[in-house]
């Protein structure tokens, strides 16, 4: 308790200094424009910390976990455990052993859908999505119940893009089995009202599943004080490798679901016709790991802490009521999505009249913008709003202000192109 | 100045050429690019084996319109063998911009379209016909549109 006491005392993060951390931040387009990267929900730029840990791990001790009787396999052990430690202080779970390593959230969600979800879900049994969940924590579950013949229901959105609650509440009747929703939306950016929803889910006896790819690198996460019953997240959204995510789930969830995938290290005692689990989480890691990847989510955990996520979550409010504020002044006819800087995280979605996303982020691209063009996996949503498609800018912790008056540029040459 | 947004580009996009509904179309599709959203629907007046008109309707990014405005106005007239010999290539050199790998199935949408609602149109022939000639350039078709999708 005492780490999260100085986390929370944490002082105000300054993302110019820190952005010399983040060696890409240095390189140029091929036409020499500075690297200004607005898609960091897509994907998380990568801190030095974490690229020497995974370098670490495969130049000095590169070697297997929980086998090798030698010094480089004790160590590779010690080094991916102790990235369990750091993940599960970062969400400050109880005990690094609900810590689940998978590649991404999307494994993590399809573990749940496939281990806990085929054996508790059955003919007729519910499960309430939102409107505004990534396909990664929509189809898994659009499986399962066309397996099981069970149910799905949408908790909506509303035109400024919160979930209406006052359905939420309705639906809960139904008595479904599972609650899963986003901790902020992908797309609209949305911050739900996460230990709110759980307590009503709970009160209704359902079990409660939160995507929280889009939460844990921006904002404080503690799963205990969220009352959640599986918490999933990605590391390289979180400023860890690509191949590295996290499941936590309670303890006695995790002992009581079968094996997701079956194979090495997740036994126990095999014979030639029956096999016994090994303990969690070792149950469910089958197979050789991404061991580097693991570790460097390790190292971005700790990279994080020692930010500050509440430093982190100011500087990025700070951001979007910038971005909010600047964009529709300096950019005539821009439309934006989603609700006021206080309710969401560091995304903005966009569109400019008459002109497609794709079009608007190629020339974007040209003075070196990255933004995402698309649906950004959220079709649904899309289609709520009656959109084809979106543009969005997205922030972490080495954005600056700069970068959101570079994008405005950016935008009004889109325009003039389209206009001239 | 955006290599990609050439000027004659841009007025292809605004003011597109054979858009609008056919009246009687004799084959017809709709294509999608359903991960960008961009749509269009060919129409086409086929007789005696030449295209004798084509129009689009559509929505999308500024380089799927503007390649089916450039399409449509170089395969009327021409014969349903030689439209179905087009290439991607043939395609992209029309348009005549160098386009990115992720803008591919953009540019290319317009002639996936066209190869499509030529197949079912062969197709349908084929069954009226009971022929095995109307099967063969079918499949000759649906090829061309299966490389436009790589």
């Amino acid at each position: 308790m005492a780490d999260l006491a100085a986390t929370r005392a944490a002082t105000r993060l300054d993302p110019h200094r820190l952005r010399t951390d983040f060696p890409i931040l240095s390189t140029a387009n091929r036409f020499g424009k500075p690297l200004v990267y607005l898609d960091s929900a897509a994907t998380s730029l990568k801190p030095l910390a974490v690229i020497e840990a995974v370098d670490g791990y495969n130049r000095e001790y590169s070697s297997n976990i929980h086998r090798g009787i030698y010094e480089l396999a004790e160590r590779a052990t010690g080094a991916y455990e102790a990235a369990r430690a750091k993940t599960a202080r970062l969400i400050n779970a109880p005990e690094p052993a609900e810590i689940v390593f998978v590649r991404n959230a999307t494994e993590a969600i399809n573990l749940v859908a496939y281990s806990w979800g085929r054996r508790n879900i059955g003919r007729g049994d519910t499960i309430v999505l939102t409107e505004m969940e990534h396909h990664a924590n929509l189809v898994p579950w659009q499986l399962l119940v066309q397996e099981k013949d069970g149910d799905l229901e949408f908790v909506p959105v509303s035109d400024d893009g919160l979930l209406q609650l006052d359905v939420y509440e309705v639906l809960l009747h139904l008595r479904p089995k599972l609650v899963a929703f986003t901790h902020a939306s992908n797309m609209l950016g949305t911050i739900n009202p996460v230990r709110h929803m759980v307590e009503m889910a709970h009160a209704a006896g359902a079990l409660v599943l939160i995507d929280g790819a889009q939460a844990v690198p921006h904002m404080p996460v503690d799963v205990q004080e969220l009352g959640a019953d599986f918490y999933v997240f990605s590391g390289h959204k979180m400023l860890g490798p690509t191949g590295s995510g996290a499941l936590w789930a309670r303890r006695e969830l995790l002992e009581a679901m079968p094996p997701f995938m079956a194979g090495g290290d997740m036994i126990r005692e095999v014979h030639l016709r029956r096999s016994d689990w090994n303990e969690i989480p070792y149950k469910f890691e089958a197979g050789t790991p991404d061991i580097a990847a693991e570790i460097g989510m390790g190292a971005a955990a700790d990279y994080l802490l020692d930010l500050g996520l509440d430093a982190v979550r100011d500087h990025e409010r700070e951001l979007t009521r910038y971005a909010l504020e600047v964009l529709p002044r300096e950019v005539p006819g821009i439309e934006l999505y989603g609700p006021a800087a206080e309710h969401r995280g560091g995304v903005v979605s966009f569109n400019l009249p008459g002109i497609h996303p794709h079009d608007v982020a190629q020339i974007l691209d040209r003075s070196g913008i990255c933004i995402r063009a698309g649906h950004h996996c959220t079709m649904p949503l899309h289609e709520r709003f009656d959109l084809a498609a979106s543009a969005r800018a997205s922030f972490n912790v080495y954005t600056i202000p700069e970068e959101i008056d570079a994008l405005a540029i950016g935008l009004r040459e889109v325009v003039r192109v389209f206009d001239r | 100045m955006d290599d990609l947004y050439r000027d004659y580009i841009l007025e292809h996009y605004r003011r597109p050429h054979n858009f609008g509904v056919l009246e009687a179309p004799t084959a017809s599709y709709e294509g999608s690019n359903p991960l960008c959203g961009d749509r269009i629907t060919m129409m086409l007046r086929l007789e005696d084996g030449v295209v004798r008109d084509v129009a689009f309707t559509g929505r999308g990014c500024a380089i799927s319109q503007a390649s089916a405005s450039l399409l449509t106005d170089e395969i009327k007239g021409k014969t349903v063998e030689e439209v179905e010999r087009m290439t991607p290539d043939d395609l992209l050199d029309l348009i005549g911009i160098e386009i990115s790998p992720a803008r591919l199935k953009c540019a290319l949408l317009s002639l996936d379209t066209v190869a499509h609602a030529l197949a079912d149109d062969a197709a349908e022939q084929a069954e009226a016909d009971g022929s095995a000639s109307g099967a063969g350039s079918a499949s000759g078709a649906s090829s061309a549109s299966g490389a436009s999708s790589a």
